[in-house]
């Protein structure tokens, strides 16, 4: 039993020891400067700069601990006022990024934004842009856990984007849709890109416009970015853009884009997606019923698909339901993605089967289901 | 900030002071060539001293006064590459010396290697912990250390900033002659390195409680800048660290401890080696911090007990 613990334990050490990211290298020496010891807090930026050259927030620390021997310190990023302050404040702003980030979500945190992964999607990425930090978790049947988080700079004018060039990141719940590889960029990119669908659907319906928001590396002079400094990108350092895009699958993974990631208790997101599960289970039945009426009242009266309002819908379904004898409809690979910044927006993707006497297809799926007083309405509804 | 007329004839008194401990400690028959050639250096005469002093090397090569001039005159006559062999040698053969480490850290600084010269510094403060010059030197080194990290981290232009640097540091190296002789004589014992191994002695344990309180209350009067209550720690035979009279030393320790404006000296790790009833030796990593400055470095107190109290009859820094 003991020795037992006492492999695990090792292992667990091991495995500290391999995740040691430049991240928490940063971390290590911020660390040994609150315990007051500068001379291990030089040796561990030495090491990290060692290895990362261009890690400019580093070289300002280390200009810190070499000067702080020298002289008191007046602040942080200690250098003289010729320099271009906005320089400094830029990395000072990274150093806070980086700092606030050593706090990591609790254990029984989750997104508010994950409440079902489908099988088929390995990972779900959550960008928390207050914080300028990316979350990865893992699907662990279903349900996010919680693998790796990554600093990341957004667009220079923040985030809410609307408008082409306007420098903001979108919020919004997003699939990567490409893999541009490191040889099909410029240096600008670094090692690599991954576009992602803005304008989605939901940006369309509200007017909002623009293209190319992608995750990116950084050029290879400069380990990261300032927190706001993009076009409207998110941009990560080389090593984790690489690490990230591993677990990216093109067409799957979900990247939610927040401006502060609400976080919610297990038990009570099970309540919510259960809640939405049964609604969706019912729209599925009544539709399988040709019950029109029944089934047409899962749909909100601002619900629009394309130039389709509600009106406009119901009178093509009711046409389409009384021509056939019988429908089959079948729901697979369900996921159900929450809207940052909407008001009980719930973005829900998933597998039909629609099988009937008349016309039958396979394809994917995608509505917004929005909470209306005790229940759930489709708002939106189209292809995936 | 001096001017270089000032630096230059403090360069000289440099010079003059080690000659003068060659005269003092060393064979008379050799010190009227090094003292021509000191004079000659201070006419301007650099290649005729410079002749004169390989004469006087010529008969004795392994002489520290002789070589540690013709560092000087090469420094003074921009033969940086040869001078910096010469402090180099100089520093292996007499690694206890602080001053060529210092001086070779100066012409490093010149040359924009401030790695390097911040090496030799801190071992020239590893040697002499009081050693005011390399002190102020090791921190212009750290403060424009710093501004290349800074250059780095903003991507600025350092180039202009590092030619200005050149010249504060030649005159680093002047602005304060040594203000005590030279202790090459004494560094040169091979005695001293022996004396350093700790004997591991079993002896009572209870002592070094007591030992250890000493040496905090020491660190305290230090932090506290009390020159009379840190001074009084030390053992009447205690040996200076440079061989000076106790009361030039003390004299020194007195202006060092009462120029801060604030001070503090931790003990950091201690080991504590009972060697006896009423001897005792304790090894440490000892902090420094002023308002000026920062430094750490090992420490290593010898301790006798003398009139039932603990004193201090040794103290030697570095590894």
């Amino acid at each position: 039993m003991i020795r037992l613990f006492t492999i695990a334990f090792a292992l667990a050490l091991a495995g500290l020891a391999c995740a040691a990211t430049p991240e928490d290298k940063l971390s290590a020496v911020f660390e040994a400067i609150e315990a007051n010891k500068l001379d291990l807090a030089m040796k561990r930026v030495d090491a990290l700069i060692a290895e990362h050259p261009n890690f400019r927030l580093a070289h300002l620390v280390r200009g810190d601990l070499l000067l702080a021997r020298a002289q008191p310190l007046q602040t942080f990023g200690n250098v003289v006022k010729t320099v271009p302050q906005a320089r400094v404040d830029e990395l000072r702003a990274e150093a806070m990024a980086r700092l606030r980030a050593r706090q990591r979500p609790a254990d029984d945190r989750l997104p508010r934004y994950v409440l079902q992964l489908q099988p088929g999607q390995k990972h779900a990425i959550v960008v928390d842009a207050r914080r300028s930090r990316l979350y990865v978790y893992a699907n662990a049947d279903g349900k996010p856990r919680l693998i790796a988080d990554y600093y990341v700079t957004l667009g220079k004018n923040g985030i809410e984007k609307t408008r082409e060039g306007d420098q903001k990141t979108p919020v919004g719940v997003y699939t990567v849709i490409a893999n541009l590889p490191r040889s099909k960029l410029t240096d600008f990119y670094g090692a690599g890109a991954f576009p992602i669908n803005y304008p989605n659907e939901w940006d369309k319906r509200q007017g909002r416009n623009g293209h190319g928001i992608w995750l990116h590396g950084v050029p290879s002079d400069v380990y990261a970015r300032p927190p706001r400094a993009s076009d409207g990108c998110i941009v990560l350092a080389n090593p984790d853009l690489e690490a990230v895009g591993r677990q990216l699958q093109v067409g799957l993974t979900p990247v939610i884009i927040a401006d502060e990631v609400e976080w919610s208790e297990r038990s009570a997101l099970e309540a919510e997606r259960a809640s939405l599960a049964a609604a969706l289970e019912q729209w599925r039945a009544d539709w399988q019923s040709r019950d029109t009426e029944r089934y047409l009242a899962h749909y909100s009266s601002r619900f629009a698909s394309g130039r389709q309002d509600l009106a406009a819908w119901g009178a093509h379904k009711r046409t389409v339901n009384a021509a056939r004898k019988w429908i089959k409809v079948g729901v697979a690979r369900v996921s159900m993605l929450r809207y940052p910044r909407e008001r009980d927006v719930v973005v829900v993707s998933f597998d039909q089967d629609y099988r009937s006497d008349g016309l039958s297809n396979v394809m994917k799926k995608r509505q917004y289901w929005v909470k209306e007083g005790a229940g759930w309405k489709i708002l939106y509804e189209g292809a995936g | 900030m001096l001017n270089s007329a000032t630096s230059r004839a403090s360069l000289r008194g440099l010079a003059i002071a080690l000659l003068a401990a060659a005269c003092a400690l060393a064979a008379p028959v050799r010190a009227d060539d090094l003292d021509d050639a000191s004079r000659l250096l201070k006419a301007g005469e650099r290649q005729q001293a410079l002749d004169k002093v390989n004469r006087v090397l010529a008969e004795k090569p392994k002489d520290p006064q002789a070589r540690f001039l013709k560092g000087l005159i090469l420094t003074e006559q921009g033969k940086q590459p040869e001078a910096i062999d010469v402090f180099t040698r100089l520093t292996q053969d007499y690694p206890n010396l602080p001053e060529p480490y210092n001086n070779l850290a100066v012409i490093y600084a010149s040359q924009g290697q401030y790695d390097k010269a911040r090496a030799a510094l801190e071992k020239s403060i590893r040697t002499h912990p009081s050693y005011a010059t390399a002190y102020e030197n090791l921190g212009d080194v750290y403060a424009k250390l710093a501004s290349q990290a800074y250059g780095k981290a903003l991507q600025l232009d350092a180039s202009n900033a590092g030619a200005q640097n050149k010249l504060s540091l030649v005159r680093e190296l002047v602005r304060e002659p040594l203000a005590r002789p030279a202790p090459a004589i004494e560094a040169a014992k091979p005695a001293e390195k022996a004396a350093e191994k700790p004997a591991p002695a079993p002896a009572a344990t209870d002592g070094s409680a007591e030992v250890m309180k000493t040496v905090k209350a020491w660190a305290e009067a230090w932090s506290n800048k009390d020159a009379d209550a840190y001074l009084a720690h030390y053992a009447k035979d205690f040996k200076t660290p440079g061989g000076e009279a106790r009361a030039e030393w003390e004299k020194g320790r007195r202006t060092r401890i009462e120029a801060p404006k604030s001070i503090s000296v931790g003990i950091e790790s201690p080991k504590v080696t009972m060697r006896g009833a009423d001897q005792a030796s304790v090894t440490f990593r000892q902090t420094y911090r002023s308002d000026k400055l920062k430094t750490a470095s090992r420490k290593t107190l010898e301790l006798v007990k003398a009139d039932g109290r603990w004193q201090i009859r040794e103290e030697k820094s570095g590894k």
